[in-house]
Order: structure tokens, then C-alpha cells, then sequence
């Protein structure tokens, strides 16, 4: 034998020792490994705290930019970034997958995935990445799910997820938990028939479909009128979450379609805008409850859930905090999705009360009307897809959210900036005019509430709306941005701004945190750059 | 080589029906295989060989064709097949095309004779290719994937880089090594550079990133590819070679 290939062969013995970077046991417990950030929100819980406190409130203020990644690309950059031993994964819109040294931002390889045409509502966009192993995952705008190796960029297999010519496509990051990965798809807008699906991680076959609207025969379906539920939306926007206790897993659902029009689909129209428990092995549904019941005003579910085990009326429970678009925020008790506590957060008129149960009493007449009807909050909601964050530390949790925002909504006028043909838009017979007023205007504000009382304990107000996301730290920050381009620093405890940097580009992502070599770095995305700053 | 060669092999068509071809130039079979690769390969493959029952870099067409009748069918088409015309081309620019086909059909074909499924078995047994490359997410990466090479590289290239691998190296597969300063010395294929740093996907397949300022010295090193001559047969290197032609990458599940 040729001495080379002799030599070849040792060093492949060698290379057996090179293990899988990212276990499902670090995924379940990332904490011994604060360096990293091995899921889009860090931990299934979606708290987006970071154990790290190098950058803490006392010395926050010196942070300096340390390197900036420009994306080559102009869609709008809403990515978490993953960090996995000082490697930074992130997506470059629509869906090239970049690795960058993530102490200096140089690119290691280039994944580019050409996706073929696909209709998308709000921008051909993407939030993030999953990794198991050695293997990258991410959904496509053409509702692909892609499997790629970490450390070549090289494809390894191709998962088709759903017919991107029937609307379908997919946004959000995925969710992996044990040997499956989790992925649901968006097209809610455009009247698909939303659903979950989990896929074998090794070899990408799909396992289970949970449907996010039952077909004829199963319970829920009578909450849709006619045939309305065969293409009654109900899409999967963003990240879900895990229980590992219950073996559950967790997907807030988008709106019903027509978004703008209830009147072919009368009914409560389950599960839209609605958290669907499932079992995790099985897809099985456990539990669920509908934040918006019979939704026109596209008051999609699609924020994260966030865990938090919290003090209830003196006992240990395990909760679930929700901050909806639809302007309420909520505690539910995660294990079996009972009603704990729902409050407005921001100026509510469409409903006025809850029962027992946790159904909410709507306020008659507030629908879209002929005359046309003033709606809070705003279409666009309190909060649309956004990751907040919670500090078990302090015991907050914090939103970045809308005040005074309102839409009109008006009975029998075809929006004409939507849909493909305005008669045939997915929408519904219904436009909706922005409400504004000079004395009265939306702004973003970042509140921090008290999850037994949901009562606030600060706001700082950013000026500007947001669609920015939040991190926390054990380092007792709370970061955040906004429309205006501003990336924040405020204390923990109070919201004093300790300090901020202009960026000179909307903040549509969520900032996370990690440390290469024992320094601590924060990135954001904002624009279509991504910026990355440390002491 | 082959350049210097391809005008001499030319030469030999003296008396056979390539009319064109026994005119044809070094300069024409290079300016063919550029348009080949631009207007042809999209259908047909870099390797010519995309389509059922054609292997033009073999020679290998549906039926006998003259220089005339190929340079035609390249401007005008086959109507009422997938092959179309393509009217912006000059008489001499297919005919350049028809000398680059020609003149591969005289190469030695390298896989003549191979056998996919024996070849696949040399890659993973006697071979050892999978101690550094990988295919379909099994093997090594210190050496280039290989999981679509059959649509990167023509059979000829497959055999040339396992016989002579350091003939040709492709830009991103180059073998590069550092020494720190502290002496610790890294190599592995270069994934990028800039005047502060360099990264690679080192031997024990990491990606690592270096500041320039903090080593001591760095620079291209051979391709650690062994050659195969010598230690596989030409039987074995032509089943290895139609193996790796095979390869396309995953399927859609």
C-alpha cells in the first residue's frame, strides 16, 4: 500500500475523535456552554437570556463595534444568529446560510439556495437556523427544509415541506428537539391550510403532520362554516417551544383567511391565532387555547411562547407568558394550557372581559362596518413576530411592543395593495385605513411586566415603532431596538438606558449573545447588516 | 498538456470526413470548449453526457453526424425536440464547438469500461477515499466533498486529479499551513483570506480563523491526495472514475 494512503488512514482513525458539535442534551441544557447560542431564542424556553455577564450595567456603556457583516442581500434582515465554538451561523435573505468567524466576522463558506418563485406576504425573509450535530436546518422561502453540514456548507438533503405554487412557504426558524426537527409552514395570508410537521433529522423523512385546522370529522372542524376551513390559514410564523417534563412541544398559529373578512367562515375557526401543545414523539394535540377566536383583524399568534417557572399565588408553576399581537398578554399554565391570568397591555377596544375559561367578550360593533370602524391595536398588533425575553434573575419579562396604534376597518372595499388580483385577494372584502393622529401617534416603547400580576414595572419608550426583538442577560441588560435604527442597552431592574448605538438601518431581528476566547460579544442585525459589539 | 497536445491529435484526422476538424486550430478546440460551456453544457452537462443516449464528450451521438450536420444542428436546433436553435451563433463559432467535441472524442475516455457499483466499493474499501473526503454526509472533509462531482468534473478531470492530483487544484480546495507563533503548526484547505487573517477547515476538521500578525509563518503546501498510479489498476481507476461521476447529489426526499 502506497505509504501516502497508509498515512491518509491514520489520520482518518484520528478523525474519528472529532465529535458531533451540538448534542440534543446541550440543546435541553445549554447553560454549561454559555458561549454558545445553539437555537434561534437560545433555550427552549424562548427566555433569550444569556448567562454571560462580562457585559453587565456597570460597564455596558464601552461597548465599541468590534466587526460588521453586510448582506449581500436586501431583503429585510430578521435572523437570529447561532454561535457553536466561535463559529457564527446566520441567513443571508432570503436563504444563503453564511459561517463567519465570530470573533471577527470573516466568512468561512457560503451556502446559496436558489429558491424557485414563491409568493411570500411580507418580504422573502427568514429568522433563523437550528443545528443538531454537525447539521444545519432551515426552512425556505419555497417551503423547503434544507439540511446543511456545519462545517463544509455542503447540502445533505432536501426535505420538501409543501407546494410553494399553493402559497406555502416558510419563515421561521426550526425547532429541533432529540432526533426530530420542527417546522411549520407560513402562507396564512394567501389561504393555505397551515400545519406542523416534524422530519427524522439523519435522513430528513417526515414523521407526523399536525394540521393547524381539522379536516371534516374531527373536533374543531365545526368552528369553520362551509369549506372555509380547506384553505383557512392558521400559518406558522416563528419559533416554538419545548417542555421537556410534559414532552410537549408548543406553536402559536397565525390568522384565519380571509384575513380581513369573517363572514365566509363563521365560526371561532380553531386553531388560528391559537397555541396548539403537542406531543412531541406523536404530534399528537394535547391542548390549546385561542387568543383570538373568530379573528378579522389578522391578530396572528405567531410571537414565541415563553417558559418561565414562576411563583403563582405562593406555589412553584409552570407558565407559559404571552405577549399577542392582538394587544392582551396572558399566563397560561403550560402543562394543561389552563387560563391563569390575560390583561391588556396596550389600548384594547375590541373585546372588554374575559369568562372563567379565558374566552374573551367581545365588544359589539367592533368590526369592520360600511362607515368603518377604529380598531386598537393596529393590524399590524401590540407586538407582531418579535422574540421578548425573560431574566429568571429579576423575574421580568420584557416586550418590545406598539402603543396607540389603530386601524380603520372598512366593510366592503377591496384593499388594493394586496393579493395578486383585488378581487381575488385572500385578504377579504375589507380595507383597513391606518388611523392617524398628529396628537396621537404609535410609538415603540420596551416595558418590562411582572409575570404573576402582568402589571409593569418600567418603560423606556423608543420614539419609533419596532419590530425589533429583545436579549437578556445575567450581566442584568436588556437589549432592544426599533424602527429608528437605534440599538439600546437599558438596565434590567429600571430601564435606565445605559447606552446605544445608531445603526443606520431598521432593527427587524432579535440581538442574542456569545463569547469566543472569553470575551463576550452582542450581535444584532439592523438594515441588512449585522453588527457586532463588545468591551 | 492537453493543450499542447490537442492540435498534434488533430493532425491525425487527416483523410477522415472532418472537414472542419482537419482545419481546426488549438485556439479553435479552446474557443469551442468556452462556447460549449456556455451555450451547450446548461443541457447537455459540463461532461457532455446530461442527456440519455448522448455522450458528446465521447463522441457518442443518437446517430452519425458530419462536421456540416453537427455545426448545423448547433445554430438551428432539432425541431420538435428540447434541443434548440440558437440563431445569434456564427457559422465559425459552431464550428469551433464541433472541433472541441471532436477533439474529446479522441481522449482516452478514463471511465470506458468502469463500473459504478465497484467503484463505489473501492471508494469506501481499498480506495480509503472516505478517510478524507465524504460523500452524502459519510466520511471525512478534509479533502473536498464529493457528493455532486459528477456535475462539477468531466470523467477526464476526475481521472487526471486521482492520477496527478496536483495537476489541478481547484481555488477552494488548496492546501494551506500556518505555525503560530507559540509553534503550533495547522493545515488544511483554505476557505478564505485577507490582508489580517486567514481561514481555514483545518486536518481534524475545524474551522479556524488566524490573525496573520499572530503567526509565524503560512503558505500553500501540496495537496495531501495520494496519486493512485501504482496502487489501483486501470480497471479500478476507470470504475472509480465512473462512481464519482455518478455523483449528483441528494435527492429530493
Amino acid at each position: 500500500m502506497n505509504l501516502r494512503l497508509v498515512l491518509c488512514c491514520v489520520l482518518a482513525l484520528a478523525s474519528v475523535s472529532a465529535h458531533a458539535q451540538v448534542t440534543a442534551r446541550q440543546l435541553l441544557e445549554p447553560d454549561p456552554q454559555p458561549a454558545n447560542w445553539l437555537s434561534y431564542s437560545r433555550d427552549y424556553n424562548n427566555q433569550r437570556h444569556s448567562p454571560l455577564t462580562q457585559i453587565n450595567a456597570r460597564n455596558v456603556a464601552r461597548l465599541r463595534l468590534q466587526w460588521v457583516w453586510q448582506a449581500r442581500s436586501l431583503e429585510k434582515f430578521e435572523a437570529t444568529p447561532l454561535v457553536v465554538n466561535g463559529v457564527l451561523y446566520t441567513v443571508q435573505a432570503p436563504n444563503d446560510v453564511v459561517a463567519l468567524d465570530a470573533a471577527t466576522g470573516r466568512i468561512f463558506w457560503t451556502y446559496s439556495h436558489q429558491p424557485s418563485p414563491a409568493r411570500t406576504c411580507c418580504g422573502r425573509v427568514n429568522r433563523g437556523l437550528a443545528i443538531l450535530g454537525d447539521t444545519l436546518f432551515m426552512g425556505t422561502v419555497d417551503a423547503h427544509l434544507l439540511a446543511i453540514d456545519a462545517k463544509s456548507g455542503q447540502l445533505l438533503w432536501d426535505a420538501p415541506v409543501a407546494d410553494a405554487a399553493a402559497q406555502y412557504s416558510i419563515t421561521m426558524p426550526p425547532l429541533v428537539v432529540n432526533d426530530k426537527v420542527y417546522i411549520g409552514t407560513a402562507g396564512g395570508d394567501m389561504g393555505i391550510r397551515g400545519f406542523i410537521a416534524a422530519y427524522d433529522a439523519k435522513t430528513g423523512k417526515q414523521l407526523w403532520k399536525f394540521y393547524t385546522i381539522p379536516v371534516a370529522g374531527e373536533p374543531g372542524n365545526d368552528t369553520w362554516s362551509g369549506e372555509s376551513w380547506k384553505k383557512g390559514g392558521a400559518g406558522i410564523w416563528n419559533h416554538g417551544a419545548y417542555d421537556p417534563d410534559a414532552n410537549l412541544v408548543y406553536f402559536g398559529t397565525g390568522n384565519p383567511a380571509p384575513d380581513w373578512d369573517g363572514r365566509t367562515r363563521l365560526g371561532d375557526n380553531l386553531y388560528s391565532d391559537s397555541v396548539v401543545a403537542l406531543d412531541a414523539d406523536s404530534g399528537k394535540l394535547r391542548w390549546h387555547y385561542q387568543f383570538t377566536p373568530h379573528d378579522e383583524l389578522d391578530y396572528d399568534s405567531t410571537q414565541v411562547p415563553v417558559l418561565a417557572d414562576i411563583s403563582w399565588h405562593g406555589k412553584p408553576r409552570k407558565v407559559m407568558l404571552w405577549a399577542n399581537r392582538n394587544g392582551l398578554m396572558y399566563v397560561l399554565d403550560r402543562i394543561t394550557g389552563e387560563f391563569l391570568l390575560g390583561k391588556p397591555y396596550v389600548e384594547v377596544n375590541w373585546m372588554d372581559g374575559f369568562d372563567a375559561q379565558g374566552h374573551p367578550h367581545r365588544v359589539p360593533g367592533m368590526v369592520p362596518t360600511p362607515q368603518g370602524t377604529l380598531v386598537r391595536p393596529h393590524v399590524h398588533g401590540a407586538i407582531n413576530w418579535a422574540p421578548p425575553a425573560y431574566n429568571p434573575r429579576t423575574g421580568l419579562f420584557y416586550v418590545a411592543h406598539w402603543e396607540h396604534s389603530g386601524i380603520v376597518a372598512i366593510e366592503g372595499q377591496f384593499p388594493q395593495s394586496v393579493g395578486i388580483n383585488a378581487r381575488q385577494t385572500t385578504m377579504g372584502d375589507v380595507t383597513l385605513e391606518p388611523f392617524l393622529n398628529n396628537d396621537d401617534e404609535a410609538r415603540g416603547v420596551i416595558r418590562a411586566y411582572d409575570p404573576a400580576t402582568l402589571k409593569p414595572r418600567w418603560e423606556y419608550s423608543l420614539g419609533n415603532i419596532t419590530w425589533g426583538g429583545m436579549l437578556s442577560t445575567a450581566g442584568d441588560v436588556v437589549f432592544g431596538g426599533g424602527k429608528d435604527g437605534y440599538f439600546v442597552a437599558l438596565d434590567a431592574k429600571t430601564g435606565k438606558l445605559l447606552w446605544k448605538a445608531a445603526l443606520g438601518g431598521q432593527v427587524n431581528a432579535g440581538a442574542m449573545s456569545y463569547a469566543v476566547n472569553g470575551k463576550q460579544y452582542v450581535a444584532i442585525a439592523a438594515g441588512t447588516a449585522l453588527f457586532v459589539f463588545s468591551l | 498538456m492537453r493543450a499542447s497536445r490537442l492540435p498534434a491529435l488533430l493532425c491525425l484526422l487527416v483523410g477522415s470526413p472532418l472537414a472542419m476538424a482537419q482545419h481546426a486550430t488549438g485556439s479553435d478546440v479552446f474557443s469551442g470548449e468556452q462556447a460549449f460551456q456556455s451555450y451547450c453544457a446548461n443541457c447537455h452537462g459540463k461532461a457532455g453526457n446530461q442527456i440519455a443516449n448522448v455522450d458528446l464528450g465521447h463522441g457518442v451521438f443518437r446517430k452519425p453526424y458530419s462536421d456540416d450536420e453537427l455545426a448545423n444542428i448547433v445554430v438551428k436546433g432539432i425541431p420538435g425536440t428540447p434541443m434548440p436553435a440558437t440563431p445569434n451563433m456564427s457559422a465559425a463559432q459552431a464550428a469551433q464547438i464541433v472541433a472541441y467535441l471532436r477533439s474529446r472524442a479522441l481522449l482516452k475516455d478514463m471511465s470506458a469500461g468502469g463500473d459504478a457499483a465497484r467503484g463505489k466499493a473501492l471508494f469506501a474499501g481499498k480506495g480509503q477515499c472516505g478517510s478524507c473526503h465524504r460523500v452524502d454526509g459519510e466520511g471525512s472533509r478534509r479533502g473536498p466533498d464529493l457528493s455532486r462531482i459528477g456535475l462539477l468534473r468531466t470523467s477526464d478531470q476526475l481521472a487526471t486529479s486521482l492520477l496527478d492530483p496536483n495537476s489541478e487544484v481547484q481555488p477552494n480546495n488548496r492546501s494551506y499551513a500556518v505555525t503560530t507563533k507559540d509553534g503550533a503548526r495547522i493545515s488544511g484547505r483554505l476557505l478564505n483570506h485577507d490582508a489580517y487573517s486567514v481561514q481555514l477547515l483545518d486536518s481534524s476538521e475545524q474551522l479556524r480563523s488566524f490573525q496573520r500578525a499572530e503567526l509565524r509563518s503560512e503558505g500553500f503546501i501540496p495537496s495531501p491526495m495520494p496519486a493512485v498510479r501504482g496502487s489501483l489498476t486501470d480497471q479500478e481507476v476507470a470504475d472509480l472514475v465512473r462512481y464519482l461521476a455518478s455523483l449528483r447529489g441528494p435527492e429530493k426526499k
